[in-house]
C-alpha cells in the first residue's frame, strides 16, 4: 500500500496545477475566513444632513432637555458623510458614493416639541436611497430604519426620564428651576402632612369634612403617582428582551466560521483528491493490472483513502495555523482537533472513493463531487427555523448521509471548549466511513468494464 | 499443440457469456514454451476476451484452463502505465508490488531489455507510442512470466517502430516466454506467430501454423487459388468458407 500512496504522491507532484490548487484554496480560504472574522463588517457609508439648528433642543413643559446625541449615536453606527445640502446629499446617492442619504429637517424639534402640545405635528426624517439595487437597497432601508428606531428610542427615555423627575417633583415637592431661578413645589405628600395637621383644627362641621377629603385626595394621589413613575419608564422601552438559550451552548461566530472553513476545505481537498485518483486508476488502465494479484480492491480503497487523509490533514492543519495569525486557536485541543480532521478526511475520503467508483472517469468524477458536496455543504449551514419544517426535516436526512456536517460539528467541537460534544459526531462519522467504503467496493465491481 | 512437449498453458473447452451473447463456445487450445500464437479473428470474434481469461481479469462460464509453472504476464492493449511517472519510477513502482527482493536490479534489467536505458527519467507522457508499448510489456515481464499475454501490442504503431516491437517480443520467445498475442493485422500474424488460432463469433476455427492455414484454403476453399496470394487474402477465403 505504501508503494501506491508513494506513486500517488510523485503524481500529485507531477501536476503543478492541481498541487497549486490544493494548497492555495484553502490558503484562499483562511485569508477570507481570517479577515472576516477579525475584521467587523465595514460601516455602510451614508451621507448626513443635519439642518437642525445647533441650539434646539426638545423640551418638556417648556424645559429644554439635554441632548440626546442623536447625530452622534447614528454616526457610531454608520460612515457619515457630512454633506452640506439636500441636492449634494441627492447627488452622492445617484453617484453611488454614498449608500443612502439621511436628512434631519430644520423644523424637526419644533415638530417634536409640538407632541406636547394641542396642536401636535408630525416629526419627520428624509432618507434617499438609490433603489437601482434591490438588494442593496432593502439592506440600507433595514439598517437605517433600525437606526431612526434607536434614535426614537433614545429620545423617548430621555423624555421619560424628565417626565419622570417632573412627576417626582410632584408628589415628594422640591425646587423647579425657572428662568435661572427656581420656584419651590410643596409637593402631594408635604400636602397631605399639611393638611392633615390642620384638620383637628377646624370645628367639627362641612369645612372639616371637606378638608378630610382633600386630605385624603392629597395622601392617596401621592401614594398611587408613585407607581406612575416606573409605568413612565417602561413605556420608553415597553417590552424588554430576556434571551434563554435552550438547545446546547452556541459557538462564538469566529470558531464556527473557522470550522467551516476548515470543513469546506478538507471536504473539497479530500473528495476531489480520492474520487480522482481512482477514477485515474481506471483511466490509465492500472486498474485491472494492480487488481491481477498485485493488491486487492480492499486494500486499493484503503490506499485513496489514506492518501485523501494525509493531504486533507496536512492542508487543514496549515490552514488553522493561517488562520491563527488573525484569531486565537486553542491549540492545546490539538489532539481533539487531530480526531475530528482524522475521522472527517476519512468519511469525506471513503464518500470521494464511492463518487469516484461510481462515476469512474476524471472529468466526470470532478464535476460530480463539486454537484455533490457545494449544495451539502450549503444544506449543512441551514439553520433550523430558517425554512419549513418538512423542508428542514429532508435537509436533515440529506446533511446526515454526506459526512460534511458531521465533520464540520466534530471539528466546530474540537477546536473550543464548550461547542458542543464531540462523541457523537465522530462515531457518526465512524459509521459513514464503513457505510462508503461498502458503496465503494461494491461500485468498483464494475470499475473496470468499459 | 505445436511440438507435444508440456504445455506452458491449456484451454479446453472455455465459454463466456455476456448476457445471452455467447462469446466463446468451448474455445480449446495449447501452447509451448517459447513459442509465439497469434490469435486473430474478425471485430468481435473473442480475442480480447480469451486473452482476458487467461491473463485471470475475467473467469470463464465454462471450460477448464491449466497453467504450467510460472506467473502469467498481461500486456492489455491500451498501455496501462502511469502517464505522469517517469518511466524509471513505473518499472519501481510494479517491481515493489511484485515483492522482488531487490526492485531497482528488476529495473535496470526491464530497462537494458526494453531499449530504454537513457530515457528511464522522462515522464512517460512524454513517450512514443511505440515506446509506452515496450515499457507496457516490460511491466508484463516484471512477473518473470512463462506466459506472456499481449492483447494487439502494435495497434497505432508505426512499421518502424512495429518492427522493433516485434524483435524485441521474438528475442523474449527465444529465451522461452510463450508469447501469446491477439492482432488485427494478418500479415504481423503469418509474420511473427508460430501458430495462428483463428477465432470467429466466439469459436475457434483453425489451430496451426499459417503455411497450414494457406494448405487448408487449397483445399478446402471455393477459391482455392487464394491461397497463393497474400495471407490476408487465404484468411479471408478461410472464413467465407467458414460461414464467416
Amino acid at each position: 500500500m505504501r508503494w501506491l500512496l508513494l506513486k500517488d504522491l510523485q503524481i500529485l507532484r507531477r501536476s503543478p496545477l492541481q498541487a497549486v490548487l490544493l494548497v492555495l484554496y484553502p490558503v484562499l480560504i483562511a485569508i477570507l475566513v481570517g479577515l472576516a472574522v477579525s475584521r467587523g463588517p465595514e460601516k455602510p457609508r451614508v451621507a448626513f444632513l443635519n439642518e437642525v439648528p445647533a441650539n434646539a433642543r426638545i423640551s418638556l413643559s417648556g424645559q429644554k432637555l439635554p441632548t440626546a446625541n442623536v447625530q452622534q449615536r447614528i454616526c457610531e453606527r454608520v460612515e457619515c458623510v457630512r454633506v452640506r445640502s439636500r441636492e449634494e446629499a441627492v447627488r452622492k446617492v445617484e453617484a453611488g458614493d454614498v449608500l443612502a442619504a439621511l436628512i434631519l429637517p430644520e423644523d424637526l424639534v419644533d415638530k417634536i416639541n409640538s407632541l406636547a402640545t394641542f396642536t401636535p405635528g408630525t416629526p419627520k426624517v428624509e432618507v434617499l436611497v438609490n433603489e437601482s439595487d434591490p438588494l442593496k437597497s432593502s439592506a440600507v432601508n433595514d439598517k437605517i430604519t433600525a437606526l431612526l428606531a434607536q434614535a426614537n428610542l433614545a429620545i423617548a427615555k430621555r423624555i421619560a426620564v424628565e417626565g419622570g423627575k417632573y412627576l417626582n417633583l410632584v408628589i415628594r415637592g422640591g425646587n423647579l428651576p425657572v428662568l435661572g431661578g427656581g420656584i419651590h413645589i410643596l409637593g402631594l405628600q408635604a400636602s397631605a402632612h399639611i393638611l392633615a395637621a390642620l384638620e383637628p383644627a377646624l370645628p367639627r362641621g362641612p369645612l372639616r369634612v371637606a378638608l378630610a377629603q382633600v386630605t385624603e385626595f392629597a395622601t392617596e394621589a401621592g401614594e398611587n403617582l408613585d407607581i406612575a413613575g416606573p409605568l413612565l419608564d417602561r413605556l420608553a422601552e415597553p417590552i424588554a428582551v430576556h434571551k434563554v438559550a435552550i438547545g446546547g451552548s452556541s459557538p462564538p461566530l469566529e470558531t464556527f466560521a473557522i470550522a467551516v472553513a476548515a470543513t469546506l476545505t478538507l471536504a473539497f481537498v479530500t473528495v476531489l483528491l480520492v474520487a480522482g485518483s481512482l477514477a485515474l486508476e481506471r483511466e490509465e488502465n492500472a486498474y485491472p493490472r494492480l487488481t491481477r494479484g498485485l493488491v486487492s480492491s480492499e486494500a486499493l480503497l484503503g490506499e485513496k483513502v489514506l492518501l485523501g487523509v494525509a493531504v486533507g490533514l496536512v492542508v487543514t492543519i496549515l490552514m488553522l495555523a493561517g488562520l491563527t495569525i488573525f484569531t486565537p486557536l486553542e491549540w492545546g485541543r490539538f489532539g481533539l482537533w487531530l480526531a475530528a480532521i482524522l475521522l472527517g478526511g476519512a468519511a469525506l475520503a471513503a464518500a470521494g472513493a464511492a463518487l469516484g467508483a461510481v462515476a469512474r472517469e476524471v472529468r466526470a468524477v470532478s464535476l460530480l463531487a463539486f454537484m455533490v458536496t457545494l449544495p451539502v455543504a450549503f444544506l449543512s449551514l441551514v439553520p433550523s427555523g430558517t425554512v419549513g419544517a418538512g423542508l428542514f426535516d429532508v435537509i436533515k436526512v440529506i446533511t446526515a448521509i454526506f459526512p460534511f456536517k458531521p465533520a464540520l460539528e466534530a471539528i466546530t467541537a474540537a477546536l473550543e471548549a464548550g461547542n458542543g460534544t464531540i462523541g457523537t459526531p465522530l462515531l457518526h462519522l465512524a459509521i459513514l466511513v464503513l457505510a462508503y467504503a461498502l458503496i465503494a467496493r461494491l461500485a468498483l465491481r464494475r470499475f473496470a468494464r468499459v | 499443440m505445436a511440438g507435444g512437449t508440456t504445455a506452458a498453458l491449456e484451454a479446453r473447452g472455455l465459454i463466456k457469456r455476456y448476457g445471452g451473447r455467447e462469446a466463446l463456445r468451448g474455445v480449446s487450445f495449447a501452447a509451448a514454451p517459447g513459442e509465439l500464437v497469434a490469435v486473430i479473428g474478425p471485430n468481435g470474434a473473442g480475442k480480447t476476451t480469451l486473452l482476458s481469461i487467461l491473463a485471470g481479469i475475467l473467469g470463464p462460464d465454462g471450460g477448464e484452463l491449466a497453467l504450467g509453472a510460472g506467473a502469467v504476464g498481461w500486456v492489455p492493449q491500451q498501455a496501462a502505465l502511469y502517464r505522469r511517472l517517469t518511466v524509471e519510477e513505473n518499472l519501481l513502482l510494479f517491481a515493489r508490488l511484485e515483492k522482488h527482493p531487490d526492485p531497482r536490479a528488476s529495473v535496470e534489467e526491464m530497462l537494458a531489455l526494453s531499449g530504454l536505458g537513457e530515457r528511464r527519467d522522462e515522464i512517460v507522457a512524454r513517450l512514443s507510442g511505440g515506446n509506452q508499448q515496450r515499457i507496457n510489456i516490460a511491466i508484463g515481464l516484471l512477473a518473470r512470466p512463462s506466459v506472456l499475454l499481449l492483447d494487439e501490442p502494435s495497434v497505432g504503431l508505426d512499421p518502424r517502430r512495429r518492427a522493433r516491437l516485434w524483435e524485441f517480443v521474438a528475442g523474449l520467445a527465444g529465451r522461452g516466454t510463450t508469447v501469446i498475442f491477439s492482432t488485427h493485422d494478418i500479415q504481423e500474424a503469418e509474420r511473427y506467430g508460430d501458430r495462428l488460432l483463428v477465432l470467429a463469433d466466439g469459436e475457434a476455427l483453425f489451430d496451426g501454423s499459417a503455411e497450414e492455414l494457406r494448405e487448408a484454403v487449397r483445399r478446402e476453399a471455393a477459391d482455392g487459388a487464394a491461397a497463393d496470394r497474400d495471407f490476408e487474402t487465404a484468411f479471408v477465403a478461410y472464413l467465407h468458407h467458414r460461414g464467416h
